[in-house]
């Protein structure tokens, strides 16, 4: 192993893919230990800093996670000593530490999911919840993260520090919910997931329109929780969303960078085995019998339009029934506007028109630029020119994010010049 | 996310010597890999090989191809089986390739998996552009089977 400052770059590089691999386990095992997941980070990170010094001198040791917990548990004693909390507990801990010096690490997968409703735990601002489940359980840097989420890294930094010390204050314990609490709060972990997802999906400003690398940590994430809560249809219908939309990942950004809509896009590359790995997991959800959720429904969807080789050979009536189900699963104007959406394939541009005029009549989505971009599009289909094109200035107007923008500027365009424009779904 | 391929080697000694051991101790080891890969959701695919006994090999060298039957003869490495990872980047490939519980005798071959912008220079070629569909039909093969 080579000395100097070469040794320790290359330490810190392994160190960094060891602590992705392994960092949530530690900080798990040790947070079980000390109750204390702030505590339990801060140590963790101590612990490496350690690693860092002793490894560039003498090597990655064979088992460089139980070399980390060791070490980490030692500085949370030395912790409690500081504090002169001398008590049983202190007592017990340094006992337990002395019989396991030297065992491995186990697979604790249960703690890791504590670690993740911790993560995720109500009593955090949402940013915080998704900050601190890639931090804890995704083991990225406050780096990455902020690069992740394009903010300034002293902003994530000083975001994460609140959120430990939110907790903290909270007294928020290192447990799994209590069963009264239970599916609200497995749909917190759910949303902060998705919410990853989505933004990688759809970048929510600036010019990045796509971010596909915070999108897989998701995905990873959801392949997580679909080991470690195995029976919760929501997981699966979550990782099945999130494998199938990841399927269009190539096909939807042009060479030049622009958004292409589902309805242009090469359906060749599409990501076939990402599909495959959606569809399975679709029907793990249906083999629990419990029924689909929101999460699951929309998966279904988005199934329809993963099996269909072309717009046209589309089943929209099932994607109108998904809709009208999921409707009232999970009620919402943009599930009401994408029914209309299926409803104007399925059945014509003047049926839809009457849902997106009642959407509009009740000032539902009155920022979006979703609900003027639908309008204008059926109106341009029933022939109403002018009226689609004061739509599609409408929905320019509201488009926060510059690479979308292109889409609504070029129908305007090709309106303008009376051509004629054809379905282009969001 | 890259995707890699993990691809076990072994000599015929080490394939010889492991008949000698425990099988469910093997299993075992190699089942808590493949649940630490999972619980990790780095793990996309994997399959065994059987025998190579059971296995043959082409050889190109000459005009008149060569088929000799398993288990080879002069070839000294034989592949046993594979996994497909997908990982965030080269270095997490090489930690997890670190942690197979493989022994003495065995390598593993780590290659990335390439995806359609490794053929971007070619995108116009008729036979990469079929080869999208193909892709697609045999994901509905193995969807239906």
């Amino acid at each position: 192993m080579p000395r100097g400052p070469a040794a320790h770059d290359e330490t810190a590089r392994r160190l960094a893919t060891i602590w992705r691999i392994e960092g949530a386990r530690i900080v798990a095992s040790l947070a079980a230990m000390t109750s204390d997941v702030a505590l339990a980070e801060d140590v963790a990170q101590e612990a490496c800093l350690e690693a860092l010094q002793a490894w560039s001198r003498e090597g990655v040791p064979q088992n460089p996670g139980a070399w980390l917990t060791t070490v980490a548990k030692r500085r949370a004693i030395d912790s409690w000593r500081r504090r002169d909390a001398l008590g049983d507990r202190y007592a017990s801990l340094a006992a337990e530490l002395r019989e396991s010096d030297d065992d491995d690490i186990e697979t604790i997968g249960d703690e890791v999911v504590r670690l993740l409703f911790v993560a995720c735990h109500p009593v955090l601002p949402i940013d915080a919840q998704c900050a601190l489940a890639l931090k804890l359980v995704d083991g990225l840097s406050s780096e990455q993260i902020a690069r992740l989420f394009l903010v300034p890294v002293a902003t994530m930094q000083q975001r994460i520090v609140r959120a430990k010390r939110a907790l903290l204050a909270a007294a928020v314990p290192f447990d799994v919910p209590d069963p009264h609490e239970w599916r609200e709060r497995v749909a917190g972990v759910l949303r902060v997931i998705y919410l990853i997802f989505t933004e990688g999906y759809v970048a929510s400003s600036g010019e990045r329109w796509m971010h596909r690398e915070l999108a897989y940590e998701a995905v990873r994430l959801g392949r997580r929780l679909a080991v470690m809560l195995p029976r919760e249809p929501e997981v699966h219908g979550l990782l099945a969303l999130m494998e199938l939309q990841s399927s269009r990942f190539a096909a939807r950004v042009a060479a030049d960078g622009s958004p292409v809509l589902l309805d242009d896009q090469d359906r060749r590359r599409w990501d076939h085995a990402a599909i495959a790995r959606g569809r399975s997991a679709l029907r793990r959800v249906d083999a629990l019998g419990r029924g689909r959720g929101a999460y699951a429904l929309q998966a279904a969807i988005a199934e329809q339009h993963a099996i269909a080789s072309s717009v046209d050979t589309t089943d929209w009536s099932s994607i109108v029934v998904l809709y009208e189900v999921l409707g009232r699963v999970a009620p919402s104007p943009i599930v009401e506007l994408n029914r209309a959406v299926a409803v104007s394939m399925a059945e014509g541009p003047a049926t839809a028109l009457r849902i997106v005029d009642s959407l509009h009549r009740a000032g539902a989505l009155a920022t979006s630029h979703l609900l003027p971009s639908v309008r204008a599009e059926l109106l341009a289909r029933l022939g109403r020119n002018e009226e689609a094109r004061e739509e599609f200035n409408r929905a320019l107007a509201t488009v926060a994010n510059d690479a979308q923008r292109s889409v609504p500027l070029r129908k305007a365009r090709s309106l303008a010049r009376s051509e004629r424009v054809d379905g282009g779904r969001w | 996310m890259p995707k890699y391929m993990l691809i076990m080697r072994s000599t015929q000694e080490a394939l010889d010597a492991s008949a000698d051991m425990d099988f469910t101790e093997i299993i075992n080891a190699m089942g808590a890999y493949n649940e630490s890969l999972m619980e990790a959701g780095v793990m996309i695919g994997g399959e065994g090989l059987s025998d190579p006994a059971e296995g043959f090999v082409v050889d190109f060298s000459s005009d008149d191809k060569v088929v000799t039957d398993g288990p080879y003869g002069e070839v000294h490495e034989l592949f046993n089986g594979f996994w497909m990872i997908q990982v965030a980047d080269k270095d997490e490939a090489i930690e997890w390739a670190r942690r197979c519980p493989l022994g003495p005798g065995t390598k593993l071959e780590v290659r990335r998996i390439t995806d359609e912008s490794d053929f971007a220079d070619f995108a116009d070629n008729e036979y990469v552009q079929k080869e999208e569909g193909w892709r697609e039909e045999l994901a509905r093969r193995a969807e239906q089977s």
